[in-house]
């Protein structure tokens, strides 16, 4: 049992007084922090460039050429490996597997089960490296000192870096999503009977399981990014966070899309509720004196 | 009758170290309503962090701070004063990335200004005061350092603010930008707001500060109005003379109304016991058939006085702090929440003098 010293008890009743009379919380400076790191980052095609040849080559070059050679040059080596490939998948998704011919379902197969760790590695790409460089950037250019200085609350610049941060990394989904359904749909849709593309399980990911581990990566790339002391740092110490967690969420969307029944929707919901967590406790790393530089360890 | 004028901001025994090392220590002074308060000192002596503790940038160690009567330090207090004051720090803080009027927004929004024509026009014409409005368009990655401060001091002044912190505001400035400045700083003063300025350029505060913080080492060693610091180092009006026969001075030492004499090869210094008597000492040297070659009363600048504050430190280095109007004047009284004004909004308390 943890004994109640004066220390402590003053300390609790400064947090006390702290949370009672913190204003609440302005969205107008949320989303202008946000939108201002965004019109940054569009004007920054070094960034901006490298970032959609990626989501390019995921979402766009890759299946296309897969898809074209299988279905459109029907190469039968290629159509036998991959067929073979298939015997490997579980019975719950290799019931899904729509197509008459070999080539269709070789198709459909590739395009439903096969390329989910681009959905994931993505967004989780663009998102860390935007995140990775949000706060200490800030302070490498001197222009913390500007926020602290501001009427804004730490809690709505970090929001506002949450969301610059996010958006990048999820709009890429969006819009690499729209140009794969029309990719699959085109080169596969014909061998399979029809448009087919996204699939309810494709839904699943992108809506409920993705956007949890965005934000479980952000919380702590975010943080990093608050304490490090520069932006190299940031970025080098953010790759050794988000790797495992592309490794769950690759695993967790492989789940998803081979039909794995209810558990990915509570998987999912764990997830979320982590990433509640996370990201409240990540509140906690942005401080006017850290935007400063003269936080601790800076 | 009208009395002291209320202080704005206020520190109280106030302790800031990084790392082990005091940065401020035990600094106490205040800065009146409506003046403008120069605080001076070399590099390090703990400017940048005295202006960082009064908009709660930073959080005091020991000490209280108040601004406008408020704690900077809670987080509603806070709010409240940085959404009054504008700062203009030592760098310009400026998103190199973004365009001078993208700048501009960024902090209009964040200071409650909103968007739309109005606003943009608002900062142009906050703009234009510092000739920066034709170079809105362009991405302050562009701008010369000039440009940059420029453009810092129109986003600081941009939400008319009440108090203005500026640190340093004239480096890297042409001269005649630098007095483009100083006249703002003094128009500020002039509708009512107050201005606290750091400097390290004597010159700059001179003949501007109503007021003068002289810090060292983090403490304030000097405060108060410079005519009245002043009058501790020159109690007696002293003129300086010069004459083609220099002994022909030496017979002022006796003379009603010299208080004291010294020359130094051919420049005397005189003391007088009234300013008035300086046409009374010419006339009489006249009418004696002294010709005179210079005749230059002496009024400290503030660099005079700073130097002589310093010498002062070195012969009595742990002596108490100069303070014209007595150190007990910036000791804080217990605060209140702040009283509600009609609309929400919070009313300041100013602590009286």
């Amino acid at each position: 049992m943890m004994a109640v010293t004066a220390g402590n008890a003053a300390r609790a009743g400064k947090r006390a007084g702290g949370r009672r009379d913190r204003p609440p919380l302005r969205w107008g400076r949320v989303l202008t922090v946000a939108r201002t790191d965004l019109r940054q980052l569009a004007q920054a095609r070094d960034f901006w460039m490298p970032m959609t040849f990626l989501g390019a080559l995921f979402y766009a070059i890759v299946p296309a050429v897969l898809l074209i050679t299988i279905g459109r040059i029907g190469s039968v080596e290629v159509i036998a490996r991959v067929s073979g490939a298939l015997e490997m998948l579980p019975e719950a998704a290799r019931s899904q597997i729509r197509g008459d011919s070999a080539a269709g379902q070789t198709g459909y197969a590739l395009a439903v089960f096969l390329f989910a760790p681009m959905a994931v590695i993505v967004p989780l790409t663009i998102s860390t490296a935007v995140g990775a460089a949000t706060l200490v950037g800030e302070r490498e250019r001197g222009t913390g000192e500007f926020l602290a200085h501001s009427p804004a609350a730490a809690r709505e610049i970090y929001l506002g870096k949450l969301i610059a941060s996010l958006v990048p990394g999820y709009g890429t989904v969006a819009v690499g999503f729209g140009v794969y359904s029309m990719i699959v749909n085109v080169t596969v849709g014909p061998e399979v009977g029809g448009w087919f593309f996204p699939t309810a399980q494709w839904w699943v990911m992108i809506l409920w399981v993705l956007p949890p581990f965005l934000a479980i990566c952000l919380s702590l790339v975010l943080r990093l990014s608050a304490r490090v002391s520069s932006t190299a740092a940031a970025q080098q110490a953010s790759g050794l966070v988000s790797l495992p967690l592309i490794g769950i969420a690759y695993s967790q969307a492989t789940g998803v899309l081979m039909g794995a029944g209810w558990l990915p929707l509570w998987l999912g919901a764990g997830a979320w509720a982590v990433a509640l967590i996370s990201l409240t406790r990540g509140m906690r790393a942005v401080t006017r004196s850290r935007l400063l530089g003269v936080g601790p360890g800076l | 009758m009208t009395g002291p004028r209320p202080f704005t901001v206020l520190l109280d025994r106030v302790d800031r170290s990084f790392g082990g090392r005091p940065a401020v220590a035990a600094l106490s002074f205040g800065a009146p309503a409506g003046a403008i308060t120069a605080m001076l000192g070399p590099n390090g002596a703990g400017k940048t962090t005295a202006l960082r503790l009064i908009t709660g940038a930073l959080a005091p160690d020991g000490g209280t701070v108040r601004v406008f009567g408020l704690d900077p330090g809670r987080p509603a207090g806070g709010e409240e004063v940085r959404a009054r004051c504008g700062v203009v720090t030592a760098k310009p803080s400026l998103y190199d990335r973004l365009s001078g009027l993208d700048n501009l927004r960024y902090a209009a929004q964040l200071y409650g200004l909103g968007r739309g024509a109005d606003v943009d026009r608002r900062l142009r014409a906050a703009a234009a005061q510092f000739g920066i409005d034709e170079a809105l368009g362009q991405a302050v990655g562009g701008y010369s350092t000039g440009m940059k401060t420029r453009l810092a001091l129109a986003r600081a002044v941009a939400h008319d603010p009440e108090l203005l912190l500026l640190d340093e505001p004239t480096s890297g400035l042409d001269p005649e930008s630098a007095a483009a400045v100083l006249d703002l700083v003094r128009a500020m003063t002039s509708s009512g707001r107050t201005v606290l300025l750091c400097t390290h350029l004597l010159a700059e505060a001179d003949g501007l500060a109503d007021e003068v913080v002289v810090l060292e080492r983090g403490t304030a060693v000097a405060t108060g109005a410079p005519t009245a610091l002043a009058a501790g180092f020159w109690p007696h009006p002293q003129v300086r003379l010069q004459a083609e026969r220099p002994t022909d001075l030496d017979r002022l030492a006796a003379w009603p109304g010299v208080v004291g004499y010294q020359r130094e090869q051919d420049r005397a210094v005189v003391d007088l016991d009234a300013a008035g008597r300086v046409a009374d000492l010419i006339l009489g040297l006249s009418r004696d058939g002294v010709r005179l070659a210079a005749v230059e009363p002496h009024r400290p600048t503030l660099e005079d006085l700073y130097f002589a504050i310093q010498a002062s430190r070195r012969d009595v280095p742990a002596g108490p702090s100069l303070d014209a109007g007595g150190p007990s004047r910036y000791s804080t009284p217990p605060i209140g929440p702040p009283a509600p004004m009609p609309g929400g909004a919070h009313r300041p308390v100013e602590v009286g003098r």
